[in-house]
């Protein structure tokens, strides 16, 4: 078969999307259940320094901290980007600064967002104060946003801090999403665009001659681009398999049912598919077996027995 | 230490906004052939092969593995990968090299941006509990480290707008993407991929006619809260410097893994490169950035210059994480 020319390559959407369970340490479990309460807290360092948001481990010594102490919901700017064009999952929708902001009675800053009008009212060195979200639930997002604050200038100590709330939080749900356009390539794109034809088309190594099913467009013995097609197919040899018991979720095949690796005629890898047509207890290694297509569908339902007489052992021991 | 290693080849591809008509390996596989033909190795020659990129970008777990195809490593091969940009895969490789137990490595680096969105992809590597759930994206962080510098009096717009030109910006009109960062001030995105060989002593001198000798180096990370951190100053990049050996002489070429035009205002200060340095003749990450392999590739630009007898002496930076976060300085010598 001569190679062909490449369709245009494929292109999906693709969601990954996942809520990370975080634990959190003591220090960080007091300073987000003080958010919960509008109370922020800070930790001090063995050299005096307040930290807000306070760490767990100094920054310099990695010596254990845990003296929590109180600071003030209000600070000062000590640098600011004026966002124009706020991205999806950022905590404001209209164009908003993003600040970093020393609270009073802290010596580090914190980030976060800044609600204003304009860049033209923000500047370095501004009074800010903490506007608090109406649900908070022990979480950094329970701070709204910093919104100017004209009015106070007044620089408070820290308060000591006893670090004790009611029913404190033990960790944050973290949701998560990326939208990506997933693109397999050239030959996972031939592949594809052959399966919805009803073919299956490997890719052969110019320098070792395997024919791999699916390709992935290179040898991986020999590191080289696989550019030659070669359909392959459509019988095949069950090679090794396993039964499958348990019932997946979303998944409508019915328990105990049969998946396998499976070489098809003229390939030198095996692919996997599910055998049907045939009780479970019965399937064996060496089955002839074939494709079977639903109605509409881009790939293989799964594989039924030919009829053939078992294959050799030795005609795909090399293919397990 | 007491062996030698040495840059001895370096290719990258052409670096594209969209190369959706190719997979990772696909894209990789030309750079890897170009860059182990430049020396007339194979793959089967390569005694450790480590590479750089992420899975972030791919949108999937173990994407690495796919590239793998492209160096034959079947049967297994001593293979590692670091989940950075590949300038840190070099350093693994390096140490490798140094412990004797290999002669050659293969290092690569690949990454395509254009499956996602790259700004709200850089979110997730940001510290999860109180950063990352407010999606600052990369521009945002780089521009309040840039309005860090103007406060401190160490740059301000219109040198901003200069250091942008020098890689072939308009200067004038051009909006902010986030001020005080303007689109000339920040990086293209792009997909693409690199490679570097390295190779020890005598195999080196074999290989190369010039081989660009690594006479150190190091990496230092800065504390990991953004607040805790005097942004306009760079004290990881000086501190592995110092330990690269980068102060004991001067050099003539520095390639920097600076992505937005500020922070090469931060690096220059940090490494003390006066004007007769030849700073990013290669035209630098504000010209050519394919995430993952950006610093990896200033690693590889300085051994060409040396390579092609333009430099004696070279120092190269890489960056990763948000607003300088970790930098690696590596010192190479043309002997
Ligand atoms: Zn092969």
């Amino acid at each position: 078969m001569t190679p062909a020319p490449a369709p245009r390559a494929l292109q999906a959407p693709l969601v990954v999307e996942f809520p990370f369970t975080r634990s959190l340490g003591p220090v960080q479990s007091a300073f987000l259940t003080g958010l919960r309460e509008r109370t922020v807290l800070g930790v001090r360092c063995h050299d005096g320094r307040v930290l807000v948001p306070p760490v767990e481990y100094d920054p310099v010594t990695a010596e254990e901290l845990r003296e929590l102490v109180e600071v003030a919901p209000t600070g000062t700017v000590t640098s600011w980007a004026w966002n124009p064009e706020p991205r999806q999952q950022q905590p404001l929708d209209r164009p908003f600064a993003w600040v970093l902001v020393r609270l009073d009675g802290a010596d580090t800053a914190m980030l976060h967002a800044m609600d204003a009008p304009d860049a033209e009212g923000v500047h370095t060195g501004m009074r800010v104060r903490i506007r608090w979200a109406a649900d908070r639930t022990g979480a950094i997002t329970d701070i709204a946003c910093f919104e100017p604050d004209e009015g106070g200038a007044a620089r408070r100590e820290p308060r000591a801090f006893d670090g004790r709330f009611a029913d404190p939080v033990s960790g944050i749900v973290a949701p998560a999403r990326l939208d990506y356009t997933y693109s397999p390539g050239q030959a996972q794109s031939r592949y594809l665009a052959a399966l919805a034809e009803r073919r299956t088309i490997g890719e052969r190594c110019p320098a070792c001659r395997k024919v791999y099913v699916p390709p992935r467009g290179a040898c991986p013995t020999c590191g080289v681009a696989t550019a030659e097609q070669v359909e392959v197919g459509p019988r095949g040899t069950v090679t090794t398999y396993c039964v499958v018991n348990i019932k997946a979720k979303n998944l409508d095949i019915e328990v105990p049912y049969v998946y396998a690796h499976i070489a098809l005629d003229g390939a030198d890898l095996a692919l996997h598919g599910r055998i049907g047509g045939i009780p479970y207890d019965q399937v064996r290694m060496g089955l002839r077996v074939e494709a079977v297509w639903t109605e509409g569908g881009r790939y293989p339902d799964h594989y039924r027995p030919t009829g053939e007489p078992d294959a050799d052992y030795d005609s795909y021991k090399e293919l397990l | 230490m007491t062996r030698d290693v040495a840059i001895v080849a370096f290719g990258q591809s052409e670096h594209r906004r969209d190369s959706s008509e190719f997979s990772e390996v696909e894209m990789l596989m030309p750079v890897l052939h170009a860059v182990l033909g430049q020396v007339g190795l194979t793959t089967d020659q390569i005694d450790f092969t480590c590479s750089g990129s992420s899975d972030y970008l791919a949108g999937r777990a173990f994407s690495f593995t796919m590239a793998l195809d492209g160096v034959g490593a079947w049967p297994p091969i001593a293979e590692s990968h670091v989940e950075m940009d590949g300038a840190w895969a070099l350093y693994e490789a390096w140490v490798k090299i140094l412990t004797g137990e290999a002669e050659t490595a293969l290092v690569y680096a690949y990454g395509k941006s254009s499956p996602g969105e790259l700004r709200d992809v850089l979110t997730r590597q940001l510290d999860p509990y109180y950063v990352a759930p407010l999606w600052p994206d990369s521009v945002s962080l780089a521009a309040l480290q840039a309005q860090s510098l103007i406060d401190a009096g160490l740059t301000d717009e219109r040198r901003l707008a200069a250091i942008a030109a020098r890689y072939g910006a308009r200067t004038g009109a051009d909006d902010y993407v986030v001020r005080p960062l303007r689109r000339r001030d920040c990086p293209p995105i792009h997909d693409g991929a690199a490679a570097v060989v390295l190779a020890a002593g005598d195999t080196a001198r074999r290989l190369c006619p010039r081989p660009a000798w690594i006479r150190g180096m190091d990496h230092r990370i800065e504390a990991h809260s953004l607040g805790v951190r005097d942004l306009s100053d760079s004290p990881s990049t000086r501190q592995a410097a110092e330990r690269a050996g980068a102060f004991d002489a001067p050099v003539d070429t520095a390639e920097l893994h600076a992505p937005f035009s500020s922070q090469e205002v931060v690096l220059r200060r940090a490494l003390r490169l006066g004007d007769s340095v030849a700073v990013n003749p290669s035209g630098g990450a504000l010209v050519a950035n394919p995430v993952m392999a950006a610093g990896l590739i200033r690693l590889g630009e300085a051994a060409a210059r040396i390579h092609r007898g333009q430099s004696q002496r070279a120092l190269a930076h890489a960056t990763s994480g948000p607003c300088l976060q970790q930098n690696l300085v590596a010192v190479l010598e043309a002997s």
